[in-house]
């Protein structure tokens, strides 16, 4: 039995028609291409009115299969095809061809468009007719839900979805969480104290029923699909028990070994082999450093678990492995900052008195190692005059080309605290200003009242070179003053350096841990970046706060809540559809030679022994059709995208290989 | 030898995520490129098979232009490396047979890239343009001198059945 | 299957082929007794004595099978298998030549001048100084000499006529050809448009373990001594037998050759080739596209001959680029084995 098919060509207002002759494609499909019943152009299909012509042909025509050429299938292939099942037809009898984005809107040519068109229209049509009756496959959603980062992302997500009645594993890397906001003073444009705003939010996520904090904690291994992942989390040894802990902190106070703080302090403080990372921690056990700590070292000394109250210290402890299984995934695994030893002729690491803006911020907090005053390295000297420099790492080709979105404020902030603490004369050397959000031009204003100085332009150097009597001792920001058009030697105390936002140095093999995408340079790739900038291409799992992108901490939260939402929406739903665009392995055409086994990133395939066959488990598979491509005898077939589909198409696309014949003759056979 | 008014076909396979959503830019971009690639859309560039590409070119393509994400970007994880893979003993094969290197190609373009697309498209048009029409079907093609050849046997046969006094 | 109670007719013929598939036939042993006994065997040069005058006066379709072996690839083949075609009811591609070329088909990595060069110029045993070549027609004192037309392109039975069954392999397995015979003598073939034959491919009768499949040297088979146990390909050494019909038992890996692809492709698929490029190419076990340029070109020096041994002619693209056929210029490389 021939099919009926069903083809409309949109002119999408003159978009479309405007290059393409869509009357003349309509006619031409209609007289030339096989099955075809009903072949219309109209102006604007994806309107209600264009969907009711759709849907009325399907009735009255008994139209069995439905081509539209109109705009690119991401835009209203769903439209359409909900358009079919609104009419009864199955709406995987459908196929869209893209004349807009494809067509109209990139050639000038109307003969070569029009040509164009016919073709796109041919090929769909010929596909159309071999699609199969599909029903997407609906899967139950777990309400548990796994945050991954508990810094303030991670911890906004993990309270709403909480609060909502709903159970999370909040997994955390650090011993403590709070992430990068906790290391800062005040923040932006605000001036609250960061930890005051950030500690009680760390400690309902610790209190909160809902939430099991996993901290000092990793993912190790992730699988299945949304609705349903089975995750495996390696809680690292803190060589305390939790459940003895009182958090005295008498083992730190005890503890001889002294190291240097890379993380917390950012370098410039120190902190015990047995250490809190912070004394707001969450949790508020600490952690061995087995690298530092003289025990595992050289197996003597032992004094914590000598002075500890509660016999809290295990140095036997091991790892333990966790399996979790969350309906959905949130990642909101931050930020690093970048290295400002890359950029020599800033002299970070080479001259003593360059600080990095989180160097900064340690030297502001009172909690931190010089216990809020700003001093400069001797730990003693107080600086009378403060060079920042804006975008180091940042809109530059020769690292990275974004904006960071932070460190203009970051800067003003800075100005700030050591106008207020000091006497010292602050100058930022900046490219722009970018105060964009809300109450952040205003700061800027402020500053400038505040006596805080700006010199517009890129810094090409610091040296402790002196040229001059007045430059003796200091550090000298040579810069091109812009708008004096002058270039200047500013003799200054000490540099702060606004080291810009980089992704997590092993950001791309997380993203291949959880099977989502990440860019070239690593920040994880959401599904839209307009609309839809939590979500990711795979379905299931989403993305908050920095790891997205350099934001600050309003868009941080604001993405954490939207993660949450997100989640929220498939937790009520309780079920999720899946697009039955699977791989099967037929079992008598397979004869288990295993190419297909090694294939697939999502472990679909196995291999069943006793049968001798592989066998793919449609509720992995993501359809990709690599397997099916690569199966030497033909026996795993892909639904939606099979050869014979692509075939079709093919011949449709060579519609007119025998130039000048448009009747879309079959090949002769034979010769 | 090149024809004055040739415009090659070239049958593209474009992954849904990246390459198909850089073609979408392009377009949203008004960008202004050759028309002679006909797209088909597949989910993966890993889902493309040489079996796809040989028909292409027997079935009377000019070229035939892959593209997918860039190494690493795969929306699938890593199902690009074997696409790369493939298209380079497809490639060594094709040489073999006698395609020009031209006529196929493979090109990595993330969904941002639509410029870095139009202008891969440009540049593969105008090199088949070039090269002229790849007509495979013609390598086959029967001359016509073998009907003759035939229909001289039947005269043989017929010849020899015949006695002479 | 008889008709008017006289035995059914079967006829088998040779077209550019070695004989193989004859002896194969022969192989069934005292079976051929059997299959003299059901049928009445109008045509068999190999075996039999005939007159083409003879076939040529038969009725349209009175022959009820034709086992058609050897590709086409002169006028003389071509005209015999439309002749058959036309006598015969079921027309049968016996054997791979048939089927999709087989050896005879690597000639369409040449042409007819190349060849006709190397037989009749090149060897030095050849004395030709005026470059005589074959003519259509000869005058002669006795008459008109006829010699068929020489084909540049090597032809598959299906490629000139329409096939019913095809029966592959090089040759076929005597064990085969009977089960054939018995289904046909029965009466139980099935649907027109079928390859009797496996639905699978080698690896389903090759007793060899699979594991892993990833490699990172491909390997000739002189240069390693395979372990008799494990895969040939796990080895390294490309065994074809991934994406060749079975039927034949898994013959030569089981005695540490690699299976050459001689039962052709498995069942629906067109071009062999594509299958062994994408199987093996996915698994290669490397993502940098230096290092898989290597590992081919050193693993594969001949893809044509690698994997196009027997299928070429029924292959996507059939031949190698010929010169001159539109203006079309052959790779610099030479197309050597």
């Amino acid at each position: 039995m021939s099919e009926r098919i069903g083809i409309y060509v949109c002119h999408c207002g003159s978009n479309i028609a405007g290059v393409v002759d869509v009357e003349e494609v309509a006619r031409w499909a209609g007289e030339n291409i096989e099955d075809v019943v009903i072949a219309r152009d109209y102006k604007f299909m994806c309107s209600s009115l264009g969907q009711e012509l759709i849907e009325e042909d399907i009735r009255k025509e008994g139209l069995t299969r439905v081509v539209v050429g109109a705009c690119s299938p991401h835009l209203h292939e769903k439209t359409f095809r909900r358009a079919c099942a609104n009419a009864g037809l199955n709406p995987y009898f459908f196929q869209m061809a893209s004349l807009r984005e494809q067509i109209a809107w990139v050639t000038k040519d109307r003969e070569r468009a029009t040509k164009k068109a016919k073709s796109l229209i041919a090929a769909a049509a010929e596909r159309v007719a071999l699609h199969a009756e599909l029903e997407p496959f609906t899967v139950p959603v777990n309400p548990a839900t796994l945050v991954v980062g508990g810094g303030i992302a991670g911890i906004q997500a993990s309270l709403e979805l909480a609060e909502a009645g709903y159970p999370v594993y909040l997994v955390e890397r650090e011993p403590s969480i709070g992430g990068h906001m906790a290391q800062f003073d005040k923040t932006f444009p605000t001036l609250d104290c960061a930890a005051c705003i950030l500690t009680p939010r760390m400690s309902e996520a610790e209190a909160h029923e809902n939430i099991t904090l996993l901290s000092y904690s990793e993912v190790e291994e992730v699988s299945g699909f949304v609705g349903s992942f089975k995750v495996k989390v390696r809680k690292n040894a803190r060589y305390v028990v939790e459940e003895d802990c009182t958090g005295c902190g008498i083992c730190t106070e005890k503890c001889p070994t002294s190291v240097v703080d890379d993380v917390f302090e950012a370098g410039i403080g120190y902190r015990k082999a047995i250490y809190r990372p912070f004394p707001q921690a969450v949790p508020k056990y600490p952690v061995i450093d087995t690298e530092s700590c003289l025990y595992f070292n050289t197996g003597k000394c032992r004094i914590c678990e000598k002075v500890c109250p509660t016999e809290a210290i295990d140095f036997e402890q091991q790892d333990e492995l966790i399996e979790l299984e969350v309906g959905n995934i949130i990642l909101a695994t931050g930020y690093e900052t970048f290295d400002a030893t890359r950029i020599t002729q800033y002299g970070y690491g080479r001259l003593p008195n360059v600080f990095t803006s989180l160097e900064f911020e340690r030297l502001c907090n009172a909690a931190g190692p010089t216990e809020g005053k700003l001093v400069l390295r001797d730990g003693v000297t107080e600086p009378k005059s403060i060079g920042i420099i804006h975008c180091v790492g940042s809109r530059d080709v020769h690292y990275n080309p974004g904006c960071s979105a932070i460190c203009c404020m970051s800067a003003l902030k800075f100005g700030h605290l050591a106008i207020e603490k000091s006497e010292a004369d602050v100058t930022s050397f900046y490219i722009d200003m970018r105060p964009i959000a809300k109450g952040y031009e205003e700061f800027y204003d402020r500053l400038m009242e505040e006596g805080m100085h700006f010199v517009r332009g890129r810094v090409a150097e610091v040296t402790d070179v002196a040229l001059a009597p007045e430059e003796e001792g200091k550090l000298i920001v040579q810069v091109e003053d812009t708008l004096l058009g002058k270039q200047r030697r500013v003799p200054v105390d000490m540099v702060v350096l606004m080291v810009g936002l980089e992704p997590r140095p092993d950001a791309r093999d997380v993203a291949l841990r959880f099977g989502i995408s990440c860019s070239m340079n690593g920040w994880f790739t959401e599904r839209h970046p307009k609309l839809d900038p939590v979500a990711t291409m795979t379905d299931g799992i989403f993305i908050a706060g920095t790891c997205q992108g350099a934001k600050d901490i309003p868009d941080s939260v604001a993405q954490g809540a939207a993660a949450a939402a997100r989640v929220l929406s498939m937790i009520t739903r309780g079920h999720v559809q899946i697009e039955p665009i699977v791989a099967e392995i037929n079992p008598e055409q397979c004869s288990g030679c295993r190419i297909c086994n090694e294939l697939c990133p999502f472990n679909a395939i196995d291999y069943i022994e006793a049968d001798a066959v592989s066998e793919i488990n449609t509720a992995l598979c993501k359809g990709c059709g690599t397997c099916v491509a690569a199966c030497p005898a033909g026996a795993i077939t892909g639904a939606h995208f099979s050869n014979q589909q692509i075939m079709a198409e093919l011949d449709g696309l060579l519609f007119d290989v025998n130039e000048h014949d448009e009747t879309m003759q079959p090949e002769p056979t034979a010769a | 030898m090149p024809d004055e008014n040739f415009e090659p076909k070239i049958i593209g396979f474009f992954c849904n995520w990246c390459s198909y959503r850089a073609a979408d830019m392009a377009g949203t971009a008004r960008m202004n490129y050759e028309p002679n690639v006909r797209i088909i859309r597949v989910m993966c560039s890993g889902r493309v098979d040489p079996d796809f590409v040989m028909a292409a070119f027997a079935k009377g393509a000019d070229g035939v232009l892959i593209a997918g994400c860039h190494p690493g970007e795969c929306h699938y994880n890593n199902q690009n490396f074997k696409t790369m893979r493939r298209y380079a003993l497809l490639k060594h094969t094709l040489r073999a047979i006698g395609v020009e290197e031209e006529r196929i190609r493979l090109q990595w373009a993330s969904a941002a890239e639509g410029a870095i697309l139009a202008r891969s498209i440009d540049e593969m048009v105008e090199r088949v343009r070039e090269l002229g029409p790849l007509n495979w079907p013609k390598q086959w093609e029967a001359p016509p001198e073998v009907e003759e050849a035939i229909k001289m046997m039947e005269a043989e046969h017929a010849e020899a059945l015949e006695v002479t006094a | 299957m008889s008709t008017n109670g006289s035995k059914p007719k079967l006829a088998l013929y040779w077209a550019a082929s070695c004989g193989g598939c004859e002896i194969a036939v022969l192989g069934i042993g005292d079976k051929i007794l059997k299959v003299d006994e059901v049928f009445d065997i109008v045509l068999w040069p190999v075996a039999m004595d005939f007159k083409l005058h003879s076939i040529e006066a038969m009725e349209d379709k009175s022959i009820d099978v034709c086992l058609f072996n050897g590709a086409v690839r002169t006028s003389e083949q071509e005209y015999m298998a439309r002749l058959l075609r036309a006598k015969s009811k079921v027309m049968v591609a016996f054997g791979s030549c048939a089927h999709e070329g087989c050896i005879p088909g690597l000639a369409n990595v040449t042409t007819r001048e190349e060849i006709f060069q190397s037989s009749y110029d090149d060897p030095t045993t050849v004395d030709n100084p005026n470059g005589v070549r074959p003519q259509l027609e000869t005058e002669t004192d006795e008459g008109t000499l006829y010699l068929p037309m020489f084909y540049d392109t090597v032809r598959t039975l299906d490629q000139v006529v329409d096939v019913e069954y095809t029966i592959p392999g090089c040759p076929p397995e005597s064990d085969r050809i009977w089960e054939a015979l018995t289904a046909i003598i029965e009466g139980n073939l099935p649907e027109p448009g079928t390859v009797i034959g496996e639905k699978s491919t080698v690896c389903d009768v090759c007793p060899r373990v699979r594991t892993d499949k990833t490699i990172k040297e491909f390997k000739r088979t002189w240069e390693i001594e395979p372990d008799p146990e494990i895969c040939l390909l796990e080895q390294g050494i490309i065994c074809c037998g991934i994406a060749t019909r079975a039927g034949c038992g898994a013959l030569c890996p089981q005695v540490g050759s690699p299976c050459i692809g001689c039962y052709g492709p498995a069942e629906g698929v067109t071009d062999f080739g594509a299958r062994m490029i994408s199987a093996l190419a996915s698994v290669i076990d490397s993502d940098d596209p230096e290092e898989i340029d290597r590992i081919i070109q050193e693993g594969i020096p001949d893809p044509i001959g690698q994997f196009y041994r027997f299928g070429l002619a029924h292959s996507r693209l059939r031949r190698t680029a010929m010169p001159g056929a539109n203006g079309h210029q052959p790779a610099e490389e030479e197309v050597t084995a």
